[in-house]
């Protein structure tokens, strides 16, 4: 049977986070009791199969967010180009076609704002590569519900205007290098 | 570094607390609709008037106009012509010849917003000669954005985006065969029009009004729970004629529903279902 996920860990990422996300996804342990859901921007009018190629390769349950699924432990869910993708209270995902927020739809703020509104200190968040400032006021949010919140460290990152601005929210978040990222995933339980 | 704490936090409690209010001092009634969205939009409205909890509530309840006008913001009313081209190809190529074989051919679709979709499909029966013989039905709970669909006049800086999704849709025609540009409005042709009707109707509330071989929602079900999605598809179901059609935006199913045992899957990628008893 699979269960809802209890917790969840969320990374938002643009411009050069993909491969990141990539190595996190190749260091997981072949059994984990999160949720993973990743909001990377990405062009709908060209609507990349990353999801279909990540799951044939790594052999796992990875998911492109459609209308009202179930949020579930031991799956990689990414938000589908297009829409916003939200978090509901019962936790469930739902998707929104509202305006693009800076330009981004998904927008990294609007689904870190839900997700810190529905699992507070049980959302762990990360935010990685980008060229603008989105996931920055999502990180806000993310604090004052008392989420766990990291940035790629800047100096890392392919572009860092993303990272760098996260990093500036609060003392609370975290500066934290790639190898500890790829470790943080790997040691998940 | 000061820790800044959003003062103006709309919560959950909260929002039931509005969806509860306008339930009893209105005909609009959000109880289905999805809570995170809610209470994006209702952030939203508090923000742009400046209000809090208490001035919200207050003009809910005494200020002439204002739940039209809430219902208006809360809503999302984004739309496109051609929103998603390889769903008017699949209409094009695979439905529209079905259709044809209906004398008349009634088409709803639901959730309409400022008529975008509706000019799309008139477009669609345009082409396949199929004018003269269909009509449809442009509804929607917003009433404001029904006058926008009605008058068929849209900012021309949207149609770049409209002319991209058409090109995708259909390279060897061009979308301004279909409207006069003047100064920075686009006024969609006269000849369209025909055989349109937009009017209100809340899926949530009303009932059926008429009987349809092709019924479009999208990206409606998206705000709604999975019981109040229910409720809709079966006022569908109700409303299609036996063997039509019913298209949901691409993110949407049926699958999740006991209904979909009385539907056919016809696409999957663009959620494309026939009443087959
Ligand atoms: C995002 S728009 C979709 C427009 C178009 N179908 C498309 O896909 O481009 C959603 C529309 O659903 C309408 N809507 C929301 N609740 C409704 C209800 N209870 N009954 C009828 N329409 C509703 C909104 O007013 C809005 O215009």
């Amino acid at each position: 049977m699979e269960k809802t996920a209890s917790k969840i860990i969320v990374i938002g990422g643009s411009a050069g986070a993909y491969e990141l996300i990539v190595e996190i996804l190749d260091h997981l342990p072949t059994e984990f009791s999160v949720a993973i859901i990743i909001v990377l921007h990405r062009n709908s009018k060209y609507e990349t199969k990353i999801e279909t190629s990540l799951s044939k390769r790594l052999n796992r349950n990875v998911i492109s967010v459609r209308d009202k699924l179930p949020i579930l432990e031991n799956h990689i869910y990414f938000a589908p180009p297009g829409y916003h993708t939200l978090v509901e209270p019962d936790c469930i995902f739902s998707l929104d076609i509202s305006d693009p927020v800076q330009f981004s739809r998904p927008s990294i703020d609007v689904f870190f704002e839900s997700a810190a509104a529905v699992y507070g200190k049980n959302a762990t968040a990360f935010l990685l590569s980008g060229a603008n400032n989105d996931g920055s006021e999502g990180l806000k949010a993310l604090v004052n519900n008392g989420s766990t919140c990291f940035v790629q460290k800047p100096e890392e990152a392919v572009i860092n205007t993303m990272p760098l601005a996260g990093s500036l929210v609060s003392e609370k978040v975290k500066v934290i290098s790639n190898q500890h990222i790829i470790d943080y995933f790997s040691q998940l339980m | 570094m000061a820790e800044l704490k959003d003062s103006n936090e709309l919560s959950f409690a909260e929002v039931e607390e509005i969806v509860f209010l306008l339930k009893n001092v209105s005909d609009f009634d959000l109880s289905g609709y999805t809570r995170s969205s809610l209470k994006r939009r209702i952030q939203r409205i508090m923000n742009l008037e400046d209000m809090d909890m208490v001035d919200l509530k207050n003009a809910l309840i005494n200020v002439e106009g204002f739940q039209q006008y809430f219902i208006q913001e809360v809503t999302v009313n984004v739309t496109e012509m051609f929103r998603d081209p390889g769903f008017y190809n699949k209409l094009n190529k695979d439905i529209i010849p079905y259709l044809q074989t209906f004398p008349r051919i009634k088409i709803w679709s639901a959730g309409c917003s400022t008529g975008e979709e509706v000019y799309s499909l008139a477009i669609l029966l345009k082409e396949n000669n199929l004018s003269d013989r269909a009509f449809i039905y442009g509804t929607d709970i917003n009433s404001k954005v029904l006058d926008v669909a009605k008058k068929g006049i849209y900012p021309i800086k949207k149609f770049k985006e409209y002319s991209d999704n058409f090109n995708a849709y259909n390279s060897t025609e061009s979308l301004s065969n279909y409207y006069t540009a003047r100064y920075d409005a686009a006024i969609i042709n006269h000849d369209l029009r025909q055989n349109i009707l937009f009017s209100t109707h809340n899926l949530a509330t009303d009932q059926v009004f008429n009987e349809f071989h092709l019924i479009t929602c999208r990206n409606v079900l998206i705000y709604f729970d999975l019981k109040l999605q229910e409720h809709v598809i079966n006022l569908f179901y109700q409303s299609l004629a036996l063997f039509g059609f019913l298209c949901l935006g691409t993110k949407e199913t049926l699958m999740r529903h006991d209904i979909m045992e009385n539907f056919k899957l016809i696409d999957k990628e663009y959620n494309i279902y026939q009443k087959i008893k």
